[in-house]
């Protein structure tokens, strides 16, 4: 192989401009975690919402928050994309459409966030649901029993439990936002894989680019583990067994 | 005090509930007065849970009348949290809310339904976790206590809401057996104050000692409802009377 290694690429100037590579990674970086920051705070006040709706004593609200979840788990993140950018647009009332198409500011970055915290949402709703579901049933039997009507049950006495016990698998959702967000790329958001792209084709030193991106990726992903870690330790309940196993 | 002697607290009429197909409870009938100490056994599956879950609504029931303090719980119209607000429950398994300390567990309910204050919430806290022996362990949480302690938290937690009433679903079952007196000790003492309860419970030490009445159920139904020396004593049915002695004799 004959590849030429550069890693001075990063702070040379990209072709025709007058700023450096490395700050179109940064701005991609940029745009990637406020993309995938936005779309988590979506998915998870959405996903908590809908995980309790799926619980519910209710037929209808069970079946419209299942339905949610379902459509939106089960159509590939690229056609939502897509379907919001493209479709979505055509299907509005024609003035509030064309508003959309030629005046919304920061379109892509607005579509992009929806798209992603819908998506998600519909697997935080999931974790959500497991956890409320694992929980002994007398639970809501002992709230409901001392006159807290079904809302304050949730708020005051399953929320606060269910939502310890998922907080594990949340931490890899909050991982894949950051992961997804790179989808974003193909409806013109300049997050860090488009800018990866962008930097590719006008430096040519692929494999630096390609391992710095990486590296960044790698960055949202550990801090996304790591906050989510804190708050975990911050929230364990005494004299629970992982609290038990935490201290021994 | 100018209470109507022998006015009833809980009145049962003819209450029958289905599960699908599956009949529940049959034609169940009976009354609690104030200030009685009723006792239902039986043996496992026969409805015991589910007839004291209707007496506050936790369990719908299809056919029948539940009347508390004259209330009718099955009525549509009826605002259940109000009513449950003082109708103390207590079960199997504590059922504590295991993110909060021992204090928060006492004053939700008095905070959230009762609307007291913060201040006020925590006095009476205070004052009934030293009345169940439990004041040093205010700010631990559920999981820390063992589970006679817990299920003494869960008593206080339930008298923190002033009840009218308190009903109990096997409080001692799930207790190691050095456990059960600690317990009884404090059913004991409310039962002599005058509180109107109704205890699922197979526990005949307490029966004899407190009971007014006992109710024995089979497969749904009310098979017996007799004072305590009837029922002790004298005839009566051979499923209580071989009930009794299967229990009685371990
Ligand atoms: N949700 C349900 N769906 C169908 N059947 C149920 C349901 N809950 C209870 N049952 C049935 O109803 C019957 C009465 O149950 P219940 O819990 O009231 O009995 P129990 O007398 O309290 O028994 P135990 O002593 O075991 O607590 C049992 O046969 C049980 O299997
Ligand atoms: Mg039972």
């Amino acid at each position: 192989m004959n590849y030429h290694w550069n890693w001075g690429i990063f702070l040379e100037q990209v072709k025709g401009g007058d700023e450096t590579y490395l700050n179109w990674l940064l701005t991609g970086f940029g745009w990637t975690v406020a993309v995938s920051l936005s779309a988590w705070v979506m998915a998870l006040a959405l996903g908590i919402l809908l995980g309790v709706l799926r619980t519910v004593p209710s037929r209808a609200l069970v079946a419209a928050a299942t339905a949610w979840v379902e459509l939106f788990r089960n159509i590939p993140l690229l056609v939502q994309m897509f379907l919001w950018f493209f479709v979505m647009p055509e299907l509005l009332p024609a003035d509030w459409g064309l508003w959309v198409k030629q005046e919304m500011p920061a379109k892509e970055f607005f579509t992009a966030t929806i798209c992603l915290g819908l998506f998600t949402s519909s697997r935080v709703a999931e974790q959500v649901r497991a956890g409320i579901q694992a929980l002994p049933g007398g639970q809501l039997m002992a709230g409901l029993a001392m006159g807290l009507t079904l809302p304050q049950t949730y708020r005051h006495v399953l929320l606060p439990t269910a939502l310890r016990m998922v907080v594990p698998p949340l931490t890899s959702e909050f991982m894949n936002v950051f992961k997804n967000s790179s989808v974003a790329f193909a409806i013109g958001v300049m997050e860090l894989t488009f800018q990866a792209k962008q930097m590719q084709e006008d430096s040519e030193q692929g494999i630096e680019t390609f391992l710095a991106v990486t590296l960044l990726y790698f960055i949202c992903a550990f801090s996304a583990n790591r906050v989510m870690a804190v708050i975990e330790r911050r929230t364990r309940i005494p004299g629970t067994a992982a609290d038990v196993a935490a201290q021994s | 005090m100018n209470q109507v002697p022998n006015s009833a607290m809980i009145e049962m009429r003819n209450v029958s509930k289905w599960y699908g197909q599956f009949q529940v409870l049959t034609d169940c009938s009976t009354r609690v007065s104030k200030g009685e100490v009723i006792v239902v056994c039986g043996p496992s599956g026969s409805g015991k849970s589910t007839l004291i879950k209707c007496v506050n609504g936790l369990e719908v029931f299809q056919q029948g009348e539940v009347i508390v303090d004259g209330t009718s719980v099955g009525d549509p119209k009826t605002d259940l949290p109000r009513l449950r607000a003082h109708v103390g429950m207590v079960f199997q398994h504590f059922e504590l809310f295991p993110h909060m300390t021992i204090t928060d567990n006492l004053t939700i309910g008095q905070i959230k339904v009762l609307r007291r204050s913060k201040e006020e919430a925590q006095e009476k806290a205070a004052r009934l976790l030293d009345r169940v022996g439990l004041k040093q362990q205010a700010h631990k949480h559920p999981g820390q206590l063992s589970g006679g302690q817990q299920q003494r938290v869960a008593i206080a937690r339930a008298l923190c809401m002033d009840p009218i009433c308190m009903l109990f679903d096997e409080p001692t079952s799930a207790l190691d057996p050095e456990m059960i007196n600690e317990v009884l000790d404090v059913m004991v003492e409310l039962a002599k104050e005058g509180m109107t309860m109704m205890c699922v419970s197979h526990e005949m030490g307490f029966a004899r000692k407190v009971a007014h009445r006992v109710i024995f159920m089979d497969q749904g139904r009310i098979i017996e409802d007799a004072t305590r020396d009837e029922f002790f004593g004298t005839p009566r049915s051979e499923r209580a009377q071989l009930f009794l002695s299967k229990i009685l004799s371990h």
